[in-house]
């Protein structure tokens, strides 16, 4: 049997049919199909401006088979607050999806999702990060992480890449007391999945913030986005955690704790890290102490048994000992 | 029956009647009555509605976008800087043919700051793409209201009912509020032929290529000009049950025989009005009230002005670096008229300024005096200014 075939005897929904244009290996296009499947064809999607909404929709095409619409780069959170709101007076149940870029999230549209998670409304907001403007050429944004080369933030005599840090999104998200926040990676389908049922089925604002690698953006090849994905969470640079009404909820242990140079090698965007010079021996051990700090932070260090639900293993979170979906 | 209403209640009131199900707004004066009283109306169970408090304008226009998507009946006013934060969702609202309706309580733009009435934002986003109609007192603000959701649904077109900020909406006056039968009758249900609907998903807002964005463009600009059709047919159909027309495209009074005619928007129409009946003037003028600014009635301005001699232009906006914005596109549409009237193009009552009833007849004066026929501000006093300034 052709593979075309058993894909279309799959009962899975599907949310975002193949044959968009997006780039060979870009996790962002892979994370939004998991997500639509997960939540099932009675949604409806505001997107914001970036690569997830032109990739998708180039006229008169579009991939979608939910219903969608993109409006502004800076309002996504805003015009599916007016969704919800329509749906709420007209006693319809279909829940509203926000899709947004890191830049989309952490920068321009930031205004828009913190008054809508402030307003609490029914709205599940997905932040794809792929940690730059990639639509627009790889510039840097708030949650470029420190020391990546961006075209906006290049390696020079005077600069190693960027200067800040990769923006705590997720905890400024949390501060709002948002019955659910969560992070989650590409490399982690299942959990993905089981996040965005969770969420799905909390009546109030909830976040989801994906980490995907950008082949283009990073400087890896496609076929390794979802080993560098993995890399992230298995260094402590992206830690998997939960968050319920602001507090802790849980995380996805880490059996083998990777050193952060293992991460930051397999991408271009950190070359500039592996010479001579000292003060990129400073930053990768600035890169390292970062990396230390999350897992302290987040209790991240598995407790040296083997975890069925570590970043090894079933790839879900674990909730005080217990899976849960 | 006539209440004595503030402008900002009965514009809040017309709102309710519309059966709105989503509001969202955020504050500014001179709008904060009108989202006040909808509120209250709202707590008190009179207005069954959605009404969200944003934390911008800029998310105020979203949310109404987002809503009027969804399916349902949306509102939200601003002013001044709120339509200058929202312009970029002004323009996106209009490129997806959303109808909806807001209003803007004409109010100047800083800087320098002022709180106070001017048309200068509204005419920044002249051409944004939505129907502009101007109310030249408040009960036309309530029935302009009522119209527009006709007429934004019909043409599929977003409308903005431009009241003067404090002129109107701060002011008291006999207004009669229709009742809900009455709107009922004229009004259909909320429908939107691209509703949002998962059991039929389409995509709104996508990327279009130099291929289609033309006729993109061309399609939505002719959409507005035929929109004179649903303005006008809106206007007597609310006339009929109302009793009451707001002039359609636009208003004439004064005698036939008139030779010279002052064109405005807005409530400076009124003041003029009073002005023509308290002075004895040196000669008959006519007096015209552009209600509809886009689409801009061309036809209907060359019929009114096609025996005149001089169309003088008294504007609140200052096209800066330029001069007259009305004042330019009335001289243009009249071009194409075989003996053309002389256009003479003043601003007045910037920022505030009151505008006397003496403005009529220092108007008409000028006439008399050469011209260059080039924009001023008419109010403006020189001396306070410096030398190099003047």
């Amino acid at each position: 049997m052709q593979v075309s075939q058993l894909r279309e005897r799959q009962p899975r929904f599907r949310g975002l049919e193949s044959g968009h244009r997006a780039c060979t290996g870009c996790a962002e296009a892979l994370a939004a199909r998991l997500v639509t499947e997960a939540a099932g064809p009675d949604v409806m999607v505001a997107n914001a401006t970036g690569c997830l909404e032109i990739f998708t929709t180039p006229w008169p095409e579009s991939a979608w088979r939910v219903p969608w619409i993109h409006s502004l780069f800076e309002n996504a959170s805003a015009v599916a607050a007016g969704m919800e709101a329509a749906l709420k007076a007209q006693g319809k149940s279909t829940k509203v999806l926000a899709f947004g870029g890191d830049g989309g999230t952490f920068d321009i549209g930031f205004q828009s999702l913190s008054g809508m998670l402030e307003r609490g409304q029914n709205v599940l907001y997905v932040c794809f990060d792929n940690e730059a403007y990639m639509n627009t050429g790889v510039q840097r944004s708030s949650s470029t992480p420190h020391a990546a080369m961006t075209t906006t933030s290049p390696y020079g005599k005077e600069r190693m890449g960027k200067r800040h840090l990769k923006k705590d999104i997720v905890s400024i998200i949390a501060a709002h007391h948002i019955p659910y926040a969560a992070t989650t990676s590409v490399a982690y389908p299942s959990d993905i999945r089981k996040k965005v049922r969770r969420a799905m089925a909390i009546e109030g604002s909830t976040f989801l913030q994906i980490h995907c690698p950008c082949p283009l953006g990073w400087g890896h090849e496609g076929y390794k986005s979802i080993e560098v994905a993995r890399l992230a969470v298995q260094t402590g640079l992206f830690p998997i955690i939960e968050l319920e009404r602001g507090g802790l909820a849980g995380v996805m242990p880490l059996r083998n704790i990777r050193p952060v140079v293992e991460y930051l090698q397999e991408q271009q965007r950190f070359k500039h890290l592996f010479t001579d010079e000292l003060r990129a021996k400073e930053e990768l051990e600035h890169i390292q102490a970062i990396a230390d700090h999350n897992i302290e932070i987040y209790g991240l260090r598995s407790d040296g048994h083997k975890d069925a639900f570590d970043s090894e293993g079933m790839d879900t979170v674990r909730r005080g000992g217990m899976r849960w979906a | 029956m006539l209440q004595a209403l503030e402008g900002s209640q009965a514009v809040a009131q017309a709102v309710a009647l519309c059966r709105p199900q989503v509001i969202a707004a955020y504050p500014i004066t001179p709008q904060t009555h009108i989202v006040e009283n909808i509120s209250k109306l709202v707590a008190d169970g009179k207005l069954k509605c959605e009404f969200i408090s944003v934390e911008s304008e800029f998310s105020a226009a979203s949310v109404v976008l987002g809503a009027a998507i969804a399916g349902s009946r949306a509102y939200t006013a601003t002013a001044s800087q709120g339509i200058l934060l929202m312009a970029e969702v002004l323009y996106n609202i209009a490129g997806l043919r959303v109808p909806l309706v807001m209003t803007c309580a004409n109010r100047a733009i800083s800087s320098p700051l002022s709180i106070w009435n001017d048309q200068q934002d509204s005419m920044a986003v002249r051409d944004a793409g939505w129907i502009q109609l101007y109310c030249a007192d408040n009960q036309e603000a309530v029935d302009t209201t009522i119209q527009a959701y006709r007429i934004a649904e019909r043409t599929e077109l977003p409308v903005m009912v431009c009241m003067d900020g404090f002129t109107l909406t701060h002011t008291l006056e006999g207004i009669d509020i229709p009742t809900q039968e009455q709107v009922d009758s004229f009004l259909p249900k909320y429908k939107f032929s691209r509703t949002l609907d998962p059991q039929n998903p389409i995509s709104i807002g996508t990327l279009v290529s130099p291929d289609f964005y033309s006729e993109a463009r061309h399609s939505h600009h002719s959409a507005i000009l035929n929109a004179e059709a649903e303005i006008i047919a809106a206007d007597q159909d609310w006339e009929k049950i109302s009793g009451r027309n707001s002039g359609g495209l636009l208003t004439v009074v004064g005698p036939a025989e008139a030779k010279v005619a002052v064109l405005t928007i807005g409530s400076v129409y009124g003041t003029l009005r009073a002005a023509m009946d308290e002075f004895d003037l040196e000669q008959p003028v006519k007096l015209i009230h552009l209600r509809s600014f886009r689409p801009f009635p061309i036809d209907a301005l060359k019929v009114v002005c096609k025996d005149l001699d001089h169309v003088i232009i008294l504007e609140r906006a200052i096209g800066l670096g330029s001069g007259s914005i009305i004042g330019l596109e009335v001289l243009a549409a009249l071009t194409e008229l075989d003996k053309p009237p002389k256009v003479h193009k003043f601003a007045a009552g910037l920022g505030g300024r009151d505008i006397p009833l003496e403005i009529l007849p220092r108007l008409l004066a000028t006439l008399n005096e050469p011209s260059d026929g080039r924009f001023r501000i008419f109010d403006v006093e020189l001396d306070k200014l410096p030398k190099e300034d003047r």
